[in-house]
């Protein structure tokens, strides 16, 4: 096995968290080196430059791995959950075919037990976290309106993006209704920004912005941190972590471009391979002196994994508008967000309205949805719905729950021979009962606003790629995996850093808050560099 | 060696493809647009199975066999009822078929330009957004906060 020279601070996984936590930590001028098991995705590659842009996103540019099936991805057995694993996996991880919805936390979200009586407090507040979230919206650059009543005062860099004649629509009827709406937060550059040039409309964020104004960790955080001599090495696949005599990180085995296995000594080791990548290797690190996988003294590695459950409603109305011709995202509404004891349900939800598509997937999902018949009549009703689409994601928190849980499979594996993750996951009676008055309420917003058609597409479909929870934060080692700034409870020198620390998942896109709590560990780390092991 | 035969659909595959596509979105003189068993569309989904080249055989082999294998032979009325029928079943080998045939359709130059679309990739062009109607947001502005302290919550 090739032996490398040993580095201060290890980070496996360049997604959101890793290059955040990488950037924050140059400063220190420790040797610091992260690990990838991808690559490097230029822009040219990305489906919008070319003629086949919405074949590509059930292709080589599918939010499931297990479709996308690059040879830099692993297959995930999620056939015993109902939502799926969605992911990427290369320089810039999940950031890369992210749709850039950016909202925060709620301070409640932080306290569901002081303040629900449901799951448990964090061992951090909003407070704590809200200079890093000031400094990531710098750092990604984030667009979105200050003033909106349903969120804490937040003050981002750049203007809105543009209601246009859909989101026009979605407000009008709001109003009518009475019910609070605001232009989404965005990481999508609404005007050049930090070197990044300005949206021009693609229409087709998800899969990659070709402009680079959709704010990818690959663009904003990782070229900093290189030129302030942080090494990021790709391709590099890692087994497990090992421990020393004394139960210390002592690095990681991985397989490196040309399938070698190698081992990386380090001083000390952060994970970020998110929220299934994550309890899949600390799993995968079981030992003798750690059997039941690495800093999994209190079972919960892998336990308490948060999905979002996120059933989307859409419709058709009579005017055309301008679906896949500007970001997808569009505004949100924090109406049914907070706690109401008149619900049969705690907790609550966003709703986050979207723009329409382009004309092969309104094909594919209008068929799909029963709306679109094949034969003769398939040209007139295409027309009928080509631009005219309107839909509503519910954001769904779903709550902790320990058979909800990510394990290694036993049978599949990687195409290093590394055992893959098993999903195992199932809605609760809260959630479905938060789905249910959430579609009901969309439904009622789309009926306001002209649409008929109405369809609702529950779960499986519109699996976000949000994958929370599986080594939970908190003060107690026997209930949680990291102490309050991301330290193993049972490895002093190991941090985790992704989204699987989270206790709990809110109602929103938890890119933000990942990345905050990233900003906050790292400063954490520097704070006590002294004493940082004991 | 690995058989190449076996990783593209056969000559007879190509062919009830084209009749099956062809059902699904016929060619309609009045609207000036060819049908998806158009030679050039058809070349091009037949170039882009991919990895859903054994679903798109399970469809075919399924279609095959609902319509004990006429299925050329059919009326039209007869052959959009089975084709309808059998997306209306769902599963992922429909699924699969249905993003083939509209994938490749809706990227045709020809199609794209009778929808009034422009014929070409996304980037670098983009498109125009218009900003909309902001004096919308008039009556949310005068809201008072509604996001629950924590911080006031501790104190009562
Ligand atoms: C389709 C889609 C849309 C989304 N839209 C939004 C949105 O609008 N807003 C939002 O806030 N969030 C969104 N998300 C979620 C967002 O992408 C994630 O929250 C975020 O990327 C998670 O950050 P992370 O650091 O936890 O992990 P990731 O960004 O997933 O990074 C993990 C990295 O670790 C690497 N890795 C894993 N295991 C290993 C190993 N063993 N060895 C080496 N490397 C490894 C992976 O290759 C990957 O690059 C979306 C996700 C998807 C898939
Ligand atoms: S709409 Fe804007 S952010 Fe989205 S892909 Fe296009 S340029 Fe990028």
């Amino acid at each position: 096995m090739a032996d490398n020279e040993k580095v201060d601070v290890l980070i496996v996984g360049s997604g959101a968290s890793g290059a955040a936590v990488a950037w924050s930590l140059a400063d220190t001028r420790m040797r610091i080196l992260c690990l990838e098991q991808g690559d490097w995705v230029k822009s040219t590659e990305f489906p919008s430059n070319g003629r086949d842009w919405e074949a590509r996103r059930y292709t080589d540019f599918d939010i499931s791995p297990n479709r996308r099936g690059r040879d830099t991805d692993y297959p995930v057995n999620d056939d015993n959950s109902p939502m799926k694993v969605a992911n990427f996996n290369g320089v810039g991880g999940g950031t890369l075919i992210y749709t850039a919805h950016w909202p925060r936390m709620h301070p409640s979200d932080f306290r569901v037990r002081s303040l629900d009586g449901v799951a448990d407090d964090w061992p951090v507040d909003y407070w704590t976290l809200e200079p890093f979230y000031e400094e990531n919206d710098r750092m990604m650059g984030a667009s979105g309106l200050a003033g909106d009543p349903g969120v804490p005062p937040r003050r981002p860099p750049m203007p809105p993006i543009p209601l246009g004649k859909t989101g026009t629509r979605y407000a009008q009827a709001m109003n009518r209704l009475g019910w609070h709406w605001w232009p989404s937060d965005t990481t999508v550059a609404t005007t050049a920004y930090e070197g990044r040039a300005a949206c021009i409309n693609i229409g087709h964020c998800t899969p990659g912005c070709a402009q680079g104004a959709k704010a990818s960790v690959d663009i904003t955080y990782w070229p900093l941190a290189l030129r302030a001599g942080v090494e990021l090495r790709t391709r590099c696949r890692v087994r497990e972590i090992t421990t020393d005599a004394h139960g210390m990180a002592a690095g990681a085995i991985y397989y490196d471009a040309d399938g070698r296995e190698c081992f990386q000594p380090a001083e000390m080791v952060i994970l970020a391979c998110n929220g299934v990548g994550t309890p899949r290797l600390l799993l995968n690190s079981a030992s003798g002196r750690f059997p039941d996988g690495l800093a999994n003294s209190s079972g919960l590695v892998g336990r308490n994994l948060m999905l979002h459950p996120w059933p989307i409603v859409s419709g058709y109305v009579d005017q055309p508008l301008d679906g896949g011709r500007g970001p997808i995202t569009c505004m949100w509404s924090k109406e049914f967000y907070e706690t109401d004891r008149s619900r049969d349900f705690v907790r609550g939800y966003t709703l986050q309205f979207g723009r329409g598509t382009g004309p092969a997937n309104q094909a594919i999902i209008g068929a799909a949805a029963g709306h679109l018949p094949w034969g003769r009549a398939h040209h007139r009703v295409f027309r009928e719905l080509l631009d005219h689409r309107v839909n509503i994601g519910v954001a769904c928190e779903d709550l902790p729950e320990e058979h909800n849980r990510v394990t290694v499979d036993p049978v599949l594996k990687d195409s290093h021979g590394i055992p893959a993750p098993r999903v195992d996951y199932a809605l609760s009676v809260n959630t479905r009962r938060m789905m249910e008055h959430g579609i009901a309420r969309a439904e009622e917003i789309l009926t306001e606003a002209g649409a008929t058609r109405l369809h609702c597409s529950r779960t499986a479909l519109n699996s976000p790629g949000h994958l929370l929870g599986t080594a939970r934060m908190g003060n107690d080692p026997e209930r949680s995996v990291v102490n309050a700034w991301g330290r193993c409870h049972d490895v002093r020198n190991l941090f985790i850093v992704d989204g699987s620390i989270w206790v709990t998942s809110g109602g929103v896109n938890p890119t933000s808050t990942i990345q905050a709590l990233a900003l906050y560990i790292a400063a954490e780390i520097k704070q006590r560099l002294a004493t940082l092991f004991d | 060696m690995a058989d190449t035969a076996s990783l593209q659909l056969s000559a007879v595959e190509i062919r009830d493809l084209r009749e099956i596509a062809g059902t699904m979105i016929p060619a309609d003189a009045a609207l000036g647009v060819p049908g998806a068993d158009d030679p050039a569309i058809l070349a091009d989904a037949v170039k882009s199975v991919g990895c859903d080249l054994a679903l798109i055989r399970e469809a075919l082999a399924a279609i095959s066999v609902k319509s004990d294998g006429v299925f050329a032979d059919m009326d039209r009325d007869a052959r959009e009822a089975l084709i309808d029928a059998y997306c209306k079943m769902g599963g992922p080998a429909a699924a699969a078929l249905g993003r083939l045939v509209a994938s490749a359709y809706y990227r045709d130059d020809r199609v794209l330009i009778a929808l009034g679309l422009e014929a070409r990739a996304p980037f670098p062009k983009g498109h125009e957004l218009e900003q909309g109607d902001w004096s919308l947001l008039d009556t949310v502005r005068k809201r008072a906060p509604f996001w629950r302290d924590d911080r006031a919550a501790a104190k009562e």
